[in-house]
């Protein structure tokens, strides 16, 4: 039992990181203009499907694949602002919300009708890492790794470089940052931009240890928005330390009760945040 | 107000719409437009329950079929393992519904914008999954009636009638109910919350408890259609009750139609069925209904946010007393 529970912990951790970086992109974009992306699970699951088409199809290696999938998300998230969001974006909630929305049916009624929602899945052993009594699939690792990593270099990229610095301006304050001749529609684009990515690479990362649907994103993107919540919307440091608590959390979950439980408890955790401590565990960034 | 409001041509302009999509199945007899009827009937109540949240308080509930789907369920466990008589079983669902609503307002209704989306979306999911592992409901399989059910109202073709007929004095209810809070004081209430929040606290509106009657409203008629709903169906499962396109598709009809208006969720609701039979019927489109959908949505959001109604609205001034 006490096995049992130490290795359902240490699952949990790991896929905890993954869960960061896609929570991440979901509060990144809210806390530089406040939209919450109601895409944010259509991109993960095309991130998924990225990653196995590069492998099956092109015969890449998975994580060479991934900045690939990277880059397309990049992409395809300021194509989406430039289309969907840019136009509503001093709008109401309202108008935001469901613009993302939209784009999110769109991108899934596509999916369903080529992809089907059969289950797919990249099949790409590394072995795993015996510890103890303890057994450590190495692509799990992995994961949590270039987890790691990217949230570093996207906390490089925010700090130490002109373009973060003026993503951060403009999460401030947008027409401050316009006055000191920042191109805010642009820098708008750009985080859009990011944090797609983040999703789409976080996919990329869960593709590669577990088998998805076109319609997988939409649990995820639940488990996002529940990270993004306790680490504080708007805040990305709380967004990974809030995935690794959600991570361990299913873990812990997963030992006691049938795995299909995990959605009740999510959501009774979200409302439990909000009604006890609506800005998140680490304060929202404002 | 009373008289005055029944006063309004716009009071009766929705009322005869609404009759003559209510009368062409009693007056032809046919079994097929009724259950055609049926469904028109069930997402103009949608539209215009949904409407009082998204179109008058401007908040979006993303997962409103939770709402009927529980009902459903409540009603069904009534009808099937209490023996309730069916009136009793659809009141008893619209109450699971409204309760439903009121402890997530209270809950989350007072904080502000996108956290209340936030969780409309996730509540389907849960409550799902609850039902799907709640063993008195019948767990992921469901329930399903006894045929002899029927029997107390007059064998099953009876019953079909029945519960068409409950199913328009609903839809029926729930648009005077729109029209109604849209000229009371209550009404105003919302709109200023969905105009300016603070503005409207600063003016007296309890916002919090404001938003939590609109929410509760909104819930209580998809709660009791779903009883009907089930009822006649004969069985209920977890996949059946909740079906999130429906959610989605809801808001493109208000959307469509006009939000905000009490005629907009209705001829919303109207268009989007004749075209879904269309695209469910096309052999290009059949795949791509949701597609189509998004796109609408999309399209309206971005140029035309007012939907047909409001479009017209602003157009043609002179239309607006009739209009509402």
């Amino acid at each position: 039992m006490a096995t049992q529970l130490l290795a359902s912990l240490v699952d949990g951790l790991l896929i905890g990181f993954v869960y960061g970086v896609a929570a991440m992109g979901l509060t990144l974009i809210w806390g530089v203009m406040r939209v919450i992306n109601l895409a944010h699970g259509a991109i993960m699951a095309l991130g998924m499907f990225g990653l196995y088409f590069l492998f099956t199809g092109l015969g890449l290696n998975p994580y060479l694949a991934l900045p690939l999938v990277a880059v397309a998300g990049l992409l395809s998230g300021i194509l989406m602002y430039t289309l969907a969001v840019q136009r509503v974006i001093n709008a109401p909630y309202l108008s935001t919300l469901l613009a993302t929305f939209s784009v999110n049916m769109m991108l899934i009624g596509v999916g369903t009708a080529v992809y089907s929602t059969s289950p797919y899945n990249v099949d790409f052993g590394l072995g795993s890492l015996a510890l103890g009594p303890l057994t450590l699939p190495y692509s799990r690792l992995v994961a949590a790794g270039v987890a790691v990593g990217v949230a570093g270099a996207l906390y490089f990229f925010l700090y130490r470089t002109a373009p973060g610095k003026a993503i951060r301006a403009v999460a401030n304050n947008r027409s401050a940052a316009e006055l000191m001749g920042i191109p805010s529609n642009r820098v708008l684009a750009l985080s859009f931009g990011l944090g797609v990515m983040l999703a789409a690479v976080a996919g990329g990362l869960i593709a590669t240890f577990f088998p998805f649907t076109i319609l997988s994103g939409n649990a995820y993107q639940l488990n996002s928005f529940v990270i993004s919540v306790l680490g504080g919307l708007g805040n990305p440091l709380g967004a990974l330390i809030g995935g690794l608590i959600l991570g361990l959390l299913e873990g812990l979950v997963s030992v006691f009760l049938p795995v299909n439980w995990t959605p009740v408890i999510e959501f009774g955790l979200f409302v439990l945040i909000l009604l006890v401590r609506p800005s998140g565990l680490f304060g929202a960034r404002r | 107000m009373t008289l005055r409001t029944l006063r309004q041509p716009g009071l009766w302009l929705t009322l005869g719409i609404l009759a003559v999509i209510g009368v062409l199945a009693p007056a032809t007899g046919s079994a097929a437009l009724r259950e055609t009827m049926f469904t028109q009937l069930m997402f103009i109540a949608f539209a215009s329950s949904l409407n009082l949240m998204l179109g008058y308080t401007g908040y979006v509930s993303f997962g409103h079929i939770v709402f009927f789907g529980l009902g459903g369920y409540v009603g069904f466990y009534l009808l099937s393992a209490q023996h309730w008589p069916l009136a009793a079983a659809v009141v008893g669902g619209g109450l699971a519904a409204a309760l439903l609503a009121m402890l997530l307002g209270l809950s989350i209704l007072r904080l502000r914008g996108a956290y209340f989306a936030l969780a409309t979306i996730g509540i389907n999911e849960a409550v799902r999954a609850f039902i799907n592992n709640f063993e008195p409901f019948g767990g992921p399989t469901g329930m399903s009636l006894n045929f002899s059910v029927y029997k107390q109202y007059g064998g099953a073709a009876q019953a079909l009638w029945i519960t068409y007929y409950s199913v328009l004095a609903l839809t029926v209810a729930v648009v005077l109910l729109s029209f109604f809070i849209k000229h009371s004081k209550a009404g105003l209430g919302l709109i200023s919350i969905r105009e300016d929040e603070d503005a409207a606290m600063v003016m007296g509106v309890n916002a919090p408890l404001a938003k939590t009657r609109a929410f509760v409203l909104s819930a209580i008629v998809p709660g009791m259609i779903g009883a009907l709903f089930f009822f006649k169906n004969g069985n209920i499962e977890p996949a059946d009750a909740f079906r999130l396109p429906l959610s989605i598709e809801m808001i493109v009809m208000v959307m469509l139609g006009g939000q905000g208006t009490v005629l907009g969720p209705m001829l919303g609701a109207a268009t989007y069925q004749q075209l879904r039979i269309y695209l469910l019927t096309s052999p290009t489109f059949k795949e791509l209904q949701l597609v189509f959908a998004g796109l609408s949505l999309l399209i309206i959001i971005l140029f035309i946010p007012g939907g047909v109604v409001g479009w017209l609205r602003a157009r043609l001034p002179r239309l607006r007393g009739v209009l509402e």
